[in-house]
């Protein structure tokens, strides 16, 4: 119990300190989760809605894969990912295995479909006469989209904080592709496997903790933009 | 409504702010030209016991090379050398290193420094192993009194390790009761063997680093076969052209240098008490332990 306790000071004395290997540690995670759930948002919105709005031959089968996807074991994700990175693998050419930019593309690969199968959902619950009576009060169809976006911004958010938060939270993936380079490809949850392993237990409590008081500082940034206007 | 058009050009601004500095960090680190990288492939002992965080910037610094670190178990180091995947190994499977250099996948397999393998298990002792001189006399015991021991099971040096005294003791272990297999690096297995009161194989190193947590013992020491050698091989350039040769040279001749043989002789006296590796660089395998 009271190694909890110790991993909880430490995290608050490594805050408090600015230990600089931590907080570099912390400004990776952030950026790389940040940016791969953004990568998924323009993708994963874009996909959403369009299958949400239209009626095609296997859409249903379209749908399933889509929410099978949400269900992409990270490391699954990271093995492939690894394998066409490789230096002899089809991209091979690009060098970018072990780098930060690797992390990114293994983490907006398991976000996309998180946010793709909420937005879905979201786009799917709007009531099907609403899109008539934009169209009727003659708006174009990218108004229209545009609108139906803003109809369904409460669950568009909880998209972007369900995306950020099973990215910023994985690990097998990242460590794979990622490697966990000191001062390179660190991040907090690889850094806190490795502390385990290390027998640190304090110390990866601390990390813990940590990720989790960022993970929250941004979920109520996110929550007060959805949270602005309360639905009527 | 109208509030989402206010926070969107704001969302977008750090949209773009997210991703440019997501993109800069990927492309700005390694300064140097690409062939500047090094993959060095290792076992996560190296990494555990934190050696590896005094020797690396220190080469880095000398050399001007970026190395890129990856700790996996000795097994799949060397698969990754033999796909040409990595540019040098640090590894402790002498079988699988030998058949590795065999098949022609690394050149220059350079001896750099041991350290032993022990015999762990909880205070009580339940299979006596105490008294036994000879490793494979201990995994006799064990397993005579079913005891349970647990295994890493992942390929790794001291699995292939384990399992070579099992084969020496004759017994099969593999899907006996006792018998468990976590698939995991040393440091979760020793937590797993101290969590369950089993007996397990580990490499001095870990032991020592992580001893103050776990409540196991040193039961069994000192047999001959319980060395732990650990070897730099360079990954073989006219197989992998891709392989940064000069790069994984530099790394090899840094690791048998004489200054990297001193670190490594009082590595972790400070912490620990006593060694973690003993520097070997120069000598012949057989004269190891004597």
């Amino acid at each position: 119990m009271e190694i909890i306790i110790e991993g909880i000071k430490q995290a608050l004395s490594l805050l408090i300190s600015l230990d600089p290997e931590v907080m570099g540690i912390t400004w990776l995670s952030l950026k790389v989760s940040g940016t791969a759930t953004l990568i998924s948002l323009f993708i994963g919105i874009g996909i959403g809605t369009t299958v949400a709005l239209t009626s095609f031959p296997g859409r249903q089968i379209v749908v399933s894969l889509i929410n099978t996807g949400m269900a992409l074991p990270p490391v699954v994700v990271g093995l492939f990912v690894t394998i066409f990175l490789w230096r002899n693998g089809p991209f091979g050419a690009l060098e970018i295995l072990y780098t930060p930019m690797a992390i990114i593309i293994a983490q907006a690969i398991i976000a996309t479909p998180i946010v793709m199968g909420i937005t879905l959902a979201a786009m799917q619950q709007l009531p099907r006469k609403l899109r008539l009576q934009i169209l009727a009060l003659g708006a174009t169809r990218f108004q229209m989209v545009r609108l139906l976006i803003k109809e369904a911004k409460l669950s568009l958010m909880a998209a972007v904080m369900a995306g950020f938060g099973g990215v910023i939270s994985e690990v097998g993936a990242s460590i794979m592709v990622g490697g966990n380079i000191k001062g390179y490809t660190r991040v907090l949850t690889t850094a806190t496997v490795m502390e385990t392993s290390k027998g640190n237990f304090d110390v990866a409590i601390a990390l813990g903790v940590i990720l989790l008081l960022f993970a929250f500082a941004i979920n109520l940034v996110l929550t007060r933009v959805q949270q602005r206007e309360r639905p009527r | 409504m109208l509030n989402f058009k206010r926070v969107l050009p704001l969302i977008a601004v750090l949209c773009l702010l997210m991703l440019s500095a997501g993109i800069g960090t990927a492309n700005a680190v390694p300064a140097q030209p690409k062939q500047k990288n090094i993959i060095l492939a290792t076992t996560t002992s190296t990494q555990d016991t934190g050696l590896l965080d005094v020797l690396i910037p220190m080469f880095e610094k000398k050399t001007g090379y970026f190395v890129k670190t990856i700790a996996v178990g000795s097994g799949q180091a060397m698969t990754m050398g033999a796909k040409g995947e990595a540019d040098v190994l640090l590894v402790h499977s002498q079988a699988a290193e030998k058949k590795f250099m065999a098949d022609g996948n690394g050149v220059n397999r350079r001896l750099v420094m041991h350290n032993d393998f022990i015999i762990v298990g909880p205070p009580a002792d339940p299979a006596t192993i105490r008294q036994s001189k000879k490793a494979a006399d201990g995994f006799k015991k064990i397993a005579l009194s079913s005891a349970l021991f647990v295994s890493r099971g992942d390929n790794s040096g001291t699995h292939a390790k384990e399992k070579e005294i099992w084969k020496a003791a004759g017994i099969q272990p593999e899907g006996q009761k006792w018998y468990q297999q976590t698939g995991l690096g040393m440091g979760q297995t020793l937590g797993v063997a101290a969590e369950k009161k089993g007996y397990t194989l580990a490499d001095r190193g870990t032991y020592l680093a992580m001893k103050k947590n776990l409540g196991l013992d040193i039961l069994l020491s000192g047999d001959a076969v319980l060395l732990n050698i650990y070897h730099v091989i360079e990954v073989n350039h006219a197989k992998w052209p891709k392989v940064n040769a000069a790069g994984a040279k530099a790394f090899a001749d840094f690791m048998v240098s004489k200054q990297v043989q001193d670190i490594v002789k009082t590595f972790g006296v400070e912490k620990f008490g006593s060694p973690l590796f003993f520097p070997d660089a120069g000598k012949k395998v057989e004269d190891l332990g004597k």
